[in-house]
């Protein structure tokens, strides 16, 4: 026996990995992760319903229209939007076996995440040239801890991609179906930064 | 099931579809035993990152009992301060001169060790030794699974435990000492105070990270791994208890994670969310942004911490109910209302957080709504509680040292959990507020209460774990010095505070005219119990390394057997004791009845175990058909 089918043996396996439990009707990955996501929904709108109280109670409280990039952070929702869709994309080529494009179309995803950073970037870099900080008021405060919240998120998925686009994809050679579902869990969690995103634009950049 | 085809094997008739799973599984092990003759993990894999389960659930317990014995040790100094306000003592020198010098306590200290104390008890002690050691150990094997559902997430909870409770206990070191504005960090104290804090707030973030990543984690393997016949009615109680638990840890902490953010955003960027306008500290004005709100952060930090209080006490019901239903061997009264009490409370535990807050001013109506839901909420409570006395009726009951745990929790969170009462109703809450009335009241839910339901689990599972029973007469000294000591400690504390005495004071109230006397006369009894408590926790400590290095060198006791309580349920009747190191199970279990089928009527064994199939069945052709478990396939 050679040494890696031993490790292989040896490794205890856990049922309802890769295939669906029939009853339940999700392996355990999927159901993990919406899980996770119903816990990042209660920090997210910890912080939402943390904008309302300080706004409600705010004498004053400024626009964003009337000083953010309003033009830039448009652009950058189309970006993660069409993010969403290249994500979905990857999934299905893998599902049809296609891992050639399946890489294709998870590495547009990367692109338009960094695209998304970079414009983010660009309109932090504004804000602290105009002497607009965190700590100026709470609108600046809320919109840089919220945004800045969001941004990690986006990088925490482009290293996800990043590691399934490179060492993570040896597993499609021996467990194709178990790479599948790992774009496919990934891909929720894009789906819901993404919806983050959808809600923080209009409530900070528009009104 | 008649249906089904039995063949022979060996002396004994089984299933043939069961004959072949578990020849399949032999073969397994058999494979398995073989390859890991030449194939040994290392050690750092196998003891320090270890994706076992089991393991974990160890590494939890054995952490998290250390913080416990830290954060009493830091109450029996401030218990020294209060007896005997301003003496010198020796043991006080410890704490060094910034804080103690010539051994007299400062109060800044006072209130490090308060905040500590707090800290370290519920979040370093408790939770992780309620859901990490006890639902990671057993939850699995109750559930008949090989492992958690995510074995590596599992290491990394512990991995993110460790280093948060290690970061709390390095801000003792940081300038101007640690966090020191009570466990529940209220603004504006909390953001103006020293350094201490911030540690304190990056600390938190590891913690929640930790417990999120357990809590998806036993979501998922209760609902997916659970064993074939394994339906939710069919749990043991302790994995309905674990199961809910894991639904207020995952969605009630995120929000103390957003506050935490904001609250180092406050005290590293310089923003103001929790920071009024005008604030004047020490005679000079901040020069803050302002309008912020010091409110948002107690709603945000009791959204969490008011389900915290039931992730504190659920376990500790399940842990009692496995054993009382053991000790009286009989089956629970009441199962089915239990479970769905445990799941009302924890619906209702995320809509009464405001009862802490009656006195903010946060108007009539709104006090009023958070006052209805907080009665409605004790009603689960005192469900669950009276099926357990009422299972108690008529039992035989075996008086074992985790029966008399499990027994002395009943009335000690009885007391809790009524004089709870008064303080969800605004009005008599305006007198109690945040006086010793409080502190004793959830005291008596958490101290006698949760910690003795642990006691209760430890003395009942180490077994389990090692192989080896506590020493039974050890456990008594320790139940019962323990069980007098903790009330003395407690019970003064409601008169205290119904005579008006604050808590947090450093002199424990002598320097007011109303609260001299009480003071004077029950400070230093009290402190002399917290003495005594800690006393008997010497014979336990022994008792459990005693036993604990005894197995570890592999020194069992051969005539314990796997079973040595009798218990129905299958992490004692389906495996080993300890189970195997990888997969728990030689064949996966499949189970066929309820939880606790104890002196079933007209059976001639007194508990018949979760996965063992009908015994009434007649067998085919004249054979006689004995009861096929897993554990009958190994032994040979």
């Amino acid at each position: 026996m050679d040494a890696h089918a031993s490790v292989g043996h040896a490794e205890l396996e856990i049922p309802y990995n890769v295939h669906p439990r029939p009853d339940t009707g999700v392996y355990n990955a999927k159901l993990g992760v919406w899980l996770f996501l119903a816990s990042e929904v209660m920090l997210f709108g910890a912080l939402f319903s943390s904008l309302i109280l300080l706004r409600t109670g705010a004498e004053s409280w400024p626009r964003g229209y009337e000083f953010l990039n309003v033009k830039l952070a448009t652009f950058n929702t189309f970006i993660l939007i069409l993010s969403s869709v290249t994500v979905v994309m990857a999934w299905s080529h893998l599902r049809l076996g296609n891992l050639k494009k399946g890489r294709i179309y998870i590495s547009a995803t990367v692109l338009c995440a960094l695209i998304f950073l970079t414009a983010k970037a660009f309109e932090y870099s504004h804000e602290f040239h105009e002497h607009r900080f965190p700590k100026t008021n709470n609108f600046l405060a809320i919109y840089f801890t919220m945004t800045g919240l969001h941004g990690l998120h986006i990088l925490g998925g482009v290293i996800v991609f990043l590691y399934f686009l490179g060492p993570g994809a040896k597993m499609w050679l021996h467990e194709a179906e178990r790479y599948t579902n790992r774009i496919e869990v990934v891909g929720l969690y894009w789906h819901f930064v993404d919806l983050v995103w959808i809600f923080l634009f209009p409530i900070l950049y528009l009104m | 099931m008649g249906l089904r085809r039995q063949i022979r094997v060996g002396s004994q008739w089984m299933y043939a579809d069961e004959a072949h799973r578990a020849l399949r599984e032999a073969l397994r092990v058999m494979d398995d035993e073989q390859a890991g003759h030449g194939h040994h993990q290392s050690f750092i894999r196998r003891y320090v990152f270890s994706t076992d389960h089991k393991w974990i659930g160890i590494q939890y317990g054995f952490t998290a009992l250390c913080f416990l014995l830290l954060g009493f040790c830091l109450m029996i100094l401030m218990r020294l301060q209060l007896g005997w306000p301003g003496q010198p003592f020796g043991v006080m020198k410890l704490l060094g001169e910034l804080r103690a010098p010539g051994g007299i306590l400062l109060p800044e200290a006072y209130n490090q060790l308060g905040a500590m104390h707090g800290t370290i008890m519920i979040f370093l002690g408790i939770v992780p030794l309620a859901v990490g050691a006890f639902g990671n150990y057993l939850v699995p094997l109750q559930i008949g699974a090989p492992d958690m559902a995510f074995p590596k997430l599992n290491m990394v909870s512990y991995w993110c435990y460790l280093p948060g409770g290690l970061i709390m206990l390095a801000s003792f070191f940081a300038p101007g000492g640690t966090a020191q504005s009570g466990w529940t960090s209220y603004p504006p104290l909390s953001v103006i105070a020293s350094q201490g804090q911030t540690w304190w707030l990056v600390g938190m973030v590891f913690l929640i990270t930790s417990s999120l990543l357990g809590s998806v984690n036993f979501i998922v393997t209760i609902i997916q791994l659970r064993a074939k016949g394994l339906s939710y009615m069919r749990f043991p109680f302790f994995v309905h208890a674990q199961f809910v638990t894991s639904f207020l840890l995952l969605l009630a902490f995120p929000p103390l994670e957003a506050a935490a953010v904001l609250q180092l955003m406050d005290r590293v960027a310089g923003t103001s969310f929790f920071l009024p306008s005008g604030l004047v500290v020490s005679g000079t004005a901040l020069t803050n942004a302002g309008g912020g709100n010091p409110l948002l952060w107690q709603h945000l930090f009791w959204f969490l911490a008011h389900p915290e209080v039931y992730v504190l006490i659920l376990p500790a019901m399940g842990i009692v109910a496995e054993i009382i239903a053991n000790g009286t061997r009989k089956p629970l009264w009441g199962y089915k209302s239990m479970v769905f009490a445990t799941v009302f409370l924890g619906f209702m535990s995320f809509v009464v957080w405001a009862h802490h807050m009656f006195l903010t001013g946060m108007g009539t109506t709104i006090s009023a709504f958070f006052q209805t839901t907080t009665m409605i909420i004790s009603i689960p409570s005192v469900i669950i509680l009276s099926s357990l006395f009422i299972s108690l009726w008529g039992g035989s009951i075996r008086f074992t040292t985790p029966m008399m745990f499990a027994l002395a929790f009943l009335p000690m969170f009885g007391i809790g959990g009524l004089t709870g009462l008064p303080l969800g109703l605004a009005a008599a809450d305006i007198h109690l507020h945040d006086t010793y009335y409080v502190i004793g009241h959830f005291h008596y839910v958490v101290a006698p209460g949760t910690i003795f339901a642990m006691f209760a689990g430890i003395y009942y599972w180490f077994p389990k774990a090692t192989g080896r029973k506590l020493n039974e007469f050890w456990g008594r000294v320790h139940f019962w010095i323990s069980f007098v000591c903790i009330n003395g400690i407690f019970f003064p504390m409601f008169a205290q505070g119904l005579a008006g005495v604050s808590r947090r004071l450093y002199d424990g109230g002598m320097q007011y005219q109303h609260a001299k006397q009480i003071a004077s006369q029950t400070n230093p009894f009290m402190s002399i119990c917290a003495i005594g408590l800690l006393v008997a926790q010497v014979p336990f400590i022994f008792n459990f390394f005693y036993n604990a290095i005894a197995a570890a060198f592999g020194n069992r006791d051969e005539g314990l057997g796997s079973n040595p309580w009798e218990a129905t349920t299958m992490e004692w009747a389906a495996t080993t004791s300890p189970p195997l190191a990888h997969g728990n199970f030689e064949v996966l279990p499949v189970v066929y009845r309820g939880p606790y089928e104890y002196s079933v009527p007209g059976s001639a064994v007194d508990f018949i175990p979760q996965h063992q199939a009908e015994t009434a069945e007649p067998a085919p052709r004249g054979g006689v058909l004995l009861p096929t478990t897993a554990v009958a396939m190994r032994e040979n």
